[in-house]
């Protein structure tokens, strides 16, 4: 019997986790670490941030469904792998601290045979002071819809918000990314947006100022450099797609921003022309960097090994070319391909936790020497793609031994689809509908915007909202296992 | 003023474009999104089944 962990039970290691299980069967054991209790659509987080949905609508208890796939499930961290084991234990192990009520604390280590990291980003609240409360937490300056906690809270602010306009206050929004590193610029592209319409129907539109301030060098980068789409028979560039909304909206724009501090009321920030200013606000939701979580690596003799299985950002190490190189040689190759751990066979990495080799977009520094640039997104639809072709490697290699095939899932090779929502009605609200195929541009294959623009579309109506409805009731039904589950793509 | 000029004005210059009343109206016009829905539907699955 084998044994396969998986650390994470997000969108990734949920994907692995399930399908692992369902292939396995009982004969093996799939077993994950999470430190929460509950999954979570993190998406619809939005639609919980402006009070439309409940956080009871886009969570649920994990606990029950890994009962029913007969995946053990330990509501704790990962603290350490040992990949060669130790001195007093042959196998490989994972060290693991329990969150959950009642031995919280705890820890414990749990023997592998092959290892999953899925563990998804650490919110890297403090990489901006004021940005976190010193603690590795959101501080009080700001709100976030990364969790559906902070969603819950963004939304209690902004309630406060509208009444204060509602009572003769103008209010300032500020959304967008809190430092210059920042990925993730969809979640509150479509925030910023939901905001502008909460604004609208409750009559108060004329009463607030919203603004957009992103580390993104032009408007319509998201991480990816930006892309090129058929709108209107049309070749248009992003820039012009997302320019066209915000102007549409009322919404201004600040870019190619390092937002370098935050305060109660006011940040600071620093501009690729190497300039510096403030911007205050009532109302302010900074996406925070994404790192790491943090998870240590030791040999059989104890040595600390962290350098070897991670990169310095704290993401795995995969089948990447990580070769330092300038933007001009990138190549579509570079990405991974199998997410495999080049030093240790039995490990991969998937979703969010990988390291990826570089940017998407081209990097960017101040004359100040302050980098910023959008780092690669790796969420939602990729992430599931990844994490099943991971499924399907371990599987293989347990099922046909260590030299099975291993299954690819380049994101070169693999399209997304973002659906970002301005408005929730089913008659009223409408959306941003976009799909980019492949998400990183492979220039020898499409030479002219290095996307397949027969795939790479984008448009704004209802037809997109109702899309991101389906999305949201789809996804929470084939997380929870439901029948029929495997017959909905990732 | 029309609503699509409105972030044209002096002291507000925008270089991007606004859509007008008609391309508005077809963003919520019913009968015109279903047949979007089903394009974009057929659009996104070929994506996806691209992508595995």
């Amino acid at each position: 019997m084998a044994r396969l962990v998986v650390l994470g039970g997000g969108v990734s290691g949920h994907t692995t986790a399930t399908f692992a299980a369902k292939w396995l069967g009982s004969k093996h054991e799939v077993v994950v670490v999470t430190p929460n209790s509950k999954w979570n659509w993190i998406p619809s987080n939005i639609w919980v941030g402006v009070g439309q949905m409940t956080k009871e609508e886009v969570t649920f208890d994990l606990a029950p469904v890994y009962k029913k796939a007969g995946i053990i499930y330990h509501q704790a961290k990962a603290v350490s792998i040992n990949p060669e084991g130790s001195a007093s234990n042959e196998k490989p192990f994972v060290t693991i601290e329990y969150t959950e009520a009642g031995k919280a604390g705890e820890t414990e280590i749990v023997e592998y045979d092959y290892l999953v990291n899925a563990t998804g980003p650490k919110l890297n609240f403090d990489a901006t002071p004021g940005l976190g409360d010193g603690n590795g937490q959101m501080g009080d300056n700001t709100v976030s819809v990364c969790t559906a906690e902070h969603a819950v809270h963004a939304s209690h602010k902004l309630a406060e918000a509208i009444e204060k306009m509602k009572g003769g206050t103008r209010q300032k929004f500020l959304v967008g990314t809190g430092h210059g590193l920042c990925t993730c610029q969809g979640a509150a592209f479509e925030y910023v947006f939901n905001i502008e319409n909460e604004c609208r129907k409750a009559g108060v539109r004329d009463m607030a100022d919203i603004k957009w301030i992103s580390n993104e060098s032009f408007l319509g980068d998201f991480g990816m450099g930006g892309l090129h789409m058929k709108v209107g028979g049309y070749v248009v560039s992003s820039k012009l797609f997302a320019e066209s909304l915000y102007a549409e909206r009322g919404v201004d724009w600040l870019i190619g921003a390092h937002t370098s501090k935050v305060e109660k009321g006011k940040v600071e920030y620093e501009l690729l022309d190497g300039s510096k200013g403030e911007e205050a606000f009532d109302f302010a939701m900074l996406i925070p960097p994404f790192a790491g979580v943090g998870l240590k690596a030791y040999d059989k003799a104890g040595e600390d090994i962290t350098g070897t299985v991670f990169a310095p950002n704290g993401f795995m190490k995969v089948d990447a070319d990580y070769t330092a190189k300038p933007y001009a040689e990138w190549r579509a190759s570079d990405w991974p391909r199998t997410y495999q751990n080049p030093t240790y066979s039995n490990m991969f990495a998937a979703g969010i936790a990988f390291a990826p080799p570089h940017l998407i977009s081209k990097p960017m520094k101040s004359p100040n020497g302050t980098p910023i640039n959008p780092t690669p997104p790796r969420t939602g639809m990729p992430s599931g793609i990844i994490g099943k072709a991971v499924a399907y490697s371990v599987c293989d290699m347990i099922k046909k031994g260590d030299k099975a095939h291993l299954h690819e899932a380049s994101m070169a090779e693999m399209g997304a689809a973002c659906v970002a929502s301005a408005g929730k009605g089913v008659l009223t609200g409408t959306a941003a509908a976009m799909t980019v195929y492949p998400v990183v541009p492979d220039f020898e294959k499409y030479p002219g915007t290095g996307r397949d623009t027969d795939y790479t579309f984008g448009e704004v109506g209802l037809a997109g909202h109702w899309i991101k409805h389906i999305l949201h009731f789809l996804f929470i039904y084939k997380a929870k296992l439901n029948p029929g589950w495997t017959l909905i793509p990732e | 003023m029309k609503e699509e000029e409105l972030n044209f004005g002096k002291e507000k210059f925008s270089l991007t474009m606004i859509p007008g009343n008609a391309t508005r109206s077809m963003r919520t016009c019913v009968v015109w999104q279903f047949i979007r829905f089903l394009v974009l539907n057929v659009k996104m699955i070929i994506v996806v089944r691209k992508s595995h």
